[in-house]
C-alpha cells in the first residue's frame, strides 16, 4: 500500500476516461478532460516526492529537514497546470459557442446536425 | 446578486488583491509566483462579475487583451536581457544592483526581497499577462450572448 | 455493442494504469536525480533565489515557460476570437 499515491492518481485517470466515454454532454467532457489533467498532475508531483523531504524553498525552511523534495517535477506541473487552464478556457469557450449556434450540448446530436 | 453577496464581495475584493499582488511579489521567496497570483487575481475578476454584473465592464475587455500582448513582450524582453551570454540568462543575480543582492544566507534564511536578479521581474510581468489574461476570458464568458451578443 | 467494447477497452487501460503505479518504484524513494540535486544545492547562489522551483521555472528552464506562456497567450487569442461581439 505504500504507493497509493500513484494508485490514485491513475484512479483518477481512469475515471476521466470513463467520463469521456459514457457522457455526450459537452461541458461534462471538458470536465473529465480537466479530471485526466489533475490525475497526470498529481502523479507527476507524486513521482517527485522524496520521503520526510519539505518543499524545495529555503525561507524559513526547518534546519532539522533531512531532504527536500524534487523541485522539477513542480516546476514542470505548474506548467503543466497553466496549460490545463488554457485548454479549459478554450473548451468551455467552443461549449458556449457551439451552444449557441445549435440550442443543445449533446455531441451526438450536434453530430446529426451538421450543415 | 443579493446586498449579502454584493456587500461581502466589497469587503473580500481588496483583501484579495492584496493576496494576489503579495503573491506574485514574493514569488521568489515564498510558495506561489506570477501564475499563482495572477489566477488569484483573476478570481477577482470573476467575484466583482458575479456579484456586480458584467455590463459596465463591457469595455475592459478591449483594453486587457492589449495589456495581455504587453506582459507577454516584458516576459521576452527580460529573456533578451541575457542574451550575451545566452537568453534566459540572470545577468541582474548577483550584480548588485537592483535585485542584485546575493542571498542573506546560504541554507534556510528569512529572505530579502532584494534578491534572485530577473526572477521578480519577470513574476511581474508573467503575473501582469496571467491576470490580463484570464480576466479577459472572464469577462468574455460572461459577456457572450449579453444584449445583441 | 460498442459501448461495452469501449467499456472494456476503457477497463483494461485502467488495470495497466493502476497496475502500472503498483509496480513503480516505492513512493518516497525516487530514483538519485543529479539535476534536481544540483538545482537545489546551487540555486542559492546562482540564481540567489530562495524559491527552487521559481528559479527552475524563470531561470534554468526558462524556454518551458516561454511555451506556456505562448500556449496561455494562444488560448486567450482564441477565446477572444470565438467570444467576441461581431464588429459592424
Amino acid at each position: 500500500m505504500g504507493n497509493m499515491p500513484f494508485v490514485v492518481s491513475m484512479i483518477l485517470v481512469a475515471i476521466g476516461f470513463l467520463t469521456l466515454i459514457t457522457r455526450r454532454n459537452l461541458i461534462k467532457l471538458a470536465i473529465g478532460i480537466s479530471i485526466i489533467e489533475m490525475g497526470v498532475n498529481l502523479f507527476l508531483v507524486s513521482l517527485g516526492y522524496v520521503k520526510g523531504g519539505i518543499a524545495p524553498i529555503y525561507t524559513y525552511a526547518p534546519p532539522e529537514a533531512r531532504a527536500m523534495v524534487f523541485p522539477t517535477p513542480q516546476a514542470l506541473t505548474l506548467t503543466a497546470i497553466v496549460i490545463g487552464l488554457a485548454t479549459t478556457a478554450l473548451m468551455l469557450a467552443f461549449a458556449v459557442v457551439i451552444y449557441r449556434h445549435r440550442g443543445t450540448l449533446d455531441a451526438g446530436k450536434i453530430r446529426e446536425l451538421r450543415g | 446578486m443579493s446586498v449579502i453577496v454584493r456587500t461581502v464581495s466589497r469587503v473580500v475584493a481588496p483583501v484579495a488583491l492584496a493576496f494576489g499582488a503579495y503573491v506574485i511579489m514574493h514569488g521568489h521567496l515564498t510558495p506561489g509566483g506570477g501564475f499563482q497570483g495572477g489566477a488569484v487575481v483573476a478570481s477577482v475578476v470573476a467575484l466583482l462579475v458575479v456579484a456586480f454584473g458584467c455590463e459596465r465592464w463591457r469595455k475592459w475587455t478591449h483594453v486587457l487583451l492589449p495589456l495581455e500582448d504587453v506582459g507577454a513582450m516584458a516576459f521576452v524582453i527580460l529573456a533578451f536581457l541575457g542574451v550575451g551570454a545566452t537568453f534566459f540568462r540572470n545577468v541582474l543575480a548577483g550584480s548588485g544592483g537592483l535585485f542584485g543582492a546575493p542571498v542573506p544566507q546560504l541554507g534556510p534564511n528569512p529572505g530579502a526581497l532584494n534578491t534572485a536578479g530577473t526572477l521578480p521581474l519577470m513574476n511581474w510581468a508573467v503575473g501582469f499577462k496571467v491576470i490580463a489574461g484570464l480576466g479577459a476570458v472572464v469577462l468574455l464568458l460572461a459577456l457572450f450572448g449579453r444584449e445583441d451578443g | 455493442m460498442k459501448r461495452w467494447l469501449f467499456l472494456a477497452s476503457l477497463l483494461i487501460l485502467a488495470g495497466y494504469f493502476i497496475a502500472g503505479g503498483v509496480w513503480l518504484r516505492p513512493f518516497g524513494e525516487p530514483a538519485r536525480s543529479e539535476m534536481d540535486r544540483y538545482f537545489i544545492e546551487h540555486a542559492q547562489t546562482e540564481v540567489a533565489a530562495n524559491n527552487v522551483v521559481t528559479a527552475i521555472v524563470f531561470d534554468y528552464r526558462g524556454y518551458d515557460t516561454l511555451g506556456e506562456a505562448t500556449v496561455l497567450f494562444a488560448a486567450v487569442v482564441g477565446v477572444a476570437l470565438l467570444l467576441r461581439r461581431a464588429r459592424g
